[in-house]
């Protein structure tokens, strides 16, 4: 039987890159957000479409984005489980390679999640359980959603609205390092606990933006890492998971279940502990998501997640540097923020990060989140050979 | 205002709707591990057997966890701000509601909803109608805060 440990730098990014702008394009449909982010991304790896022969995408079909790029690829995986997918595709794409099944994957995210520009409609549907079992009682998007378990998080282990509310002020500090975050003021826990409601416990400055935004990387076999113009960046340890759809079903409001499996998958085929990752990003769709994600994937006991980020143990010159590119709360936030966090992590690996680069950057995680805590996936990623 | 949607049973769900007609709380109970469950499948989801049972519940709960929204739904304009609730049942299944009379409305300063609606809160049943539109027809099980009360469920 196989094992995944024995995929250890079976695969490497290469390749990645985001849109020009991730604030607000009007100007700009889903498609054309896809196809800049995925030529950014080849041109970074020094390939062009030609190259490509696996392909992997959610939102969009994969059809629909090889349609618009002008390719076939040999490979595919539409994988769609929310904001985590690209995360999900990344490991995916690390097993076809080995496999044979494909040798150079591109992996797209494009979102015109708040202009709403060449956007496939979606309709609720009344018949399926969140319809008949959710819906009727007036839920309204992630808001209302992601954030039902929190006050029992917060009834179990004490944590607070100035916890939660810190998550945001820390994470701003990063943003204010780079120059292409959407919201780069400095803003206080007070701020943020007198922002406008929206479904308490969370205001305005709980929950991440709304924005248009690309974002592509480029995976190929390990072997090859080194025959590409960046510096490479291997793929350690990978885990996905998915544990319910309504939220409703979560098992244990307190923690999640999802993070915690897929955590705990990639921390064992990287052979490494949360103690030895230099640097994380961990998809902040609102300020409690990071608290969860802490907490399951154990860089703290469960509880302790509040405190940790109150006492900015996250922001800049904090021990565990978390969303250092200012996050979904300050960075970018599309609707499926996940490619934005993988894009970081090489960024931060490759020593890219300008202003906001940490010193000696080893080992650094990607935790991505799908729908109301329903999907989760872990990337634990490296540049030491 | 805008219309909301309204809900559509399928063939397995047809006796939960059917029952909150008739004010019933129908949920299902499985034979072979005697757990309840919900929502209704013709199977039990703990240890999938087809040996199952409809049961009308107590309709006491307890408050597990919610949000109280102030940006609304289509359909639920009238009722800023409302409570969405995750109740756990006394008979074990969790469930989404609506908190009804919970002493939280437009004049309630946040800091005061903890007190108002503390996790764990013993709740009770009260059917009713939500929203503005077709859906504002339909019987839907919501929650009021209640006492825990002696006598026991339909087991
Ligand atoms: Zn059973």
């Amino acid at each position: 039987m196989s094992d995944s440990r024995a995929m250890r730098r079976a695969a490497a990014i290469v390749g990645a890159a985001e849109t020009a702008r991730v604030d607000v394009q009007p100007d700009r449909s889903e498609l054309s957000l896809h196809a800049e982010a995925a030529l950014a991304a080849l041109a970074d790896a020094g390939l062009s479409p030609a190259d490509v022969d696996g392909l992997a995408t959610a939102g969009p079909r994969p059809s629909q984005i090889a349609e618009y790029l002008g390719i076939v690829p040999r490979w595919v995986d539409g994988t769609a489980v929310g904001g985590c997918s690209f995360l999900v595709h990344v490991g995916h794409a690390a097993a076809a390679i080995a496999a044979g099944y494909a040798s150079t994957v591109l992996i797209t995210h494009g979102e015109s999640g708040r202009s709403r520009v060449g956007v496939e409609r979606r309709v609720p549907s009344p018949a399926t359980p969140w319809g008949q079992f959710e819906m009727p009682y007036g839920v309204y998007g992630p808001p209302t959603m992601f954030s039902l378990p929190v006050v029992r998080h917060m009834a179990r282990y004490g944590s607070t609205e100035e916890q939660f509310a810190a998550v945001a002020v820390a994470t701003r500090r990063w943003a204010a390092l780079n120059p292409k975050a959407t919201m780069r003021t400095p803003i206080s826990v007070e701020d943020v606990l007198t922002s406008r409601l929206i479904a308490w416990p969370l205001r305005l400055l709980n929950c991440c933006l709304v924005t248009d935004a690309g974002g592509a990387v480029v995976v190929v076999g390990g072997e090859r890492a080194r025959d590409f113009p960046r510096p490479p960046v291997w793929l350690l340890g990978r885990g996905e998971a998915v544990a319910h759809q309504n939220v409703s079903q979560m098992a244990d409001f307190s923690g999640s279940e999802a993070y915690r499996v897929a955590g705990g998958e990639a921390f064992r085929m990287a052979g490494v502990g949360p103690a030895e990752i230099d640097h994380a990003m961990l998809y902040d769709a609102f300020t409690h998501t990071p608290v969860y994600m802490l907490e399951a994937l154990g860089f703290v006991e469960p509880g302790d997640g509040g405190p940790f980020f109150a006492e900015m143990r996250t922001a800049p010159g904090g021990e565990l540097p978390v969303n250092t590119n200012g996050g979904g709360l300050s960075h970018t936030h599309t609707g499926m923020y996940g490619m934005f966090a993988i894009v970081e992590s090489v960024v931060q690996l490759r020593g890219d990060g300008g202003a906001r680069q940490i010193e000696g950057v080893e080992l650094s995680l990607a935790h991505g989140a799908g729908g109301m805590f329903a999907a989760g996936a872990t990337l634990i990623l490296t540049n030491q050979p | 205002m805008a219309e909301r949607l309204m809900p559509e049973p399928t063939p397995e769900s047809a006796e939960f709707w059917a029952g909150l007609r008739r004010r019933e709380l129908r949920i299902q109970r499985c034979r072979a591990c005697e757990r309840w469950y919900f929502y209704p499948r013709p199977f039990c989801p703990r240890c999938w057997s087809t040996d199952v049972q409809w049961r009308t519940a107590s309709g006491r709960a307890t408050l597990e966890s919610y949000v109280v929204c102030y940006r609304p739904a289509p359909g639920f304009e009238d009722c800023v701000p409302y409570v969405i609730a995750v109740v756990t049942l006394a008979e074990g299944p969790r469930m989404m509601s609506n908190i009804v009379a919970s002493g939280v409305d437009a004049g309630t300063p946040p800091e005061h909803i903890p007190q108002l609606l503390p996790a764990g809160l013993p709740l009770e049943v009260d059917f009713g109608k939500r929203g503005i539109g077709t859906g504002a027809a339909l019987e839907l099980p919501l929650f009021r805060p209640g006492t825990p009360r002696a006598q026991g469920a339909d087991r």
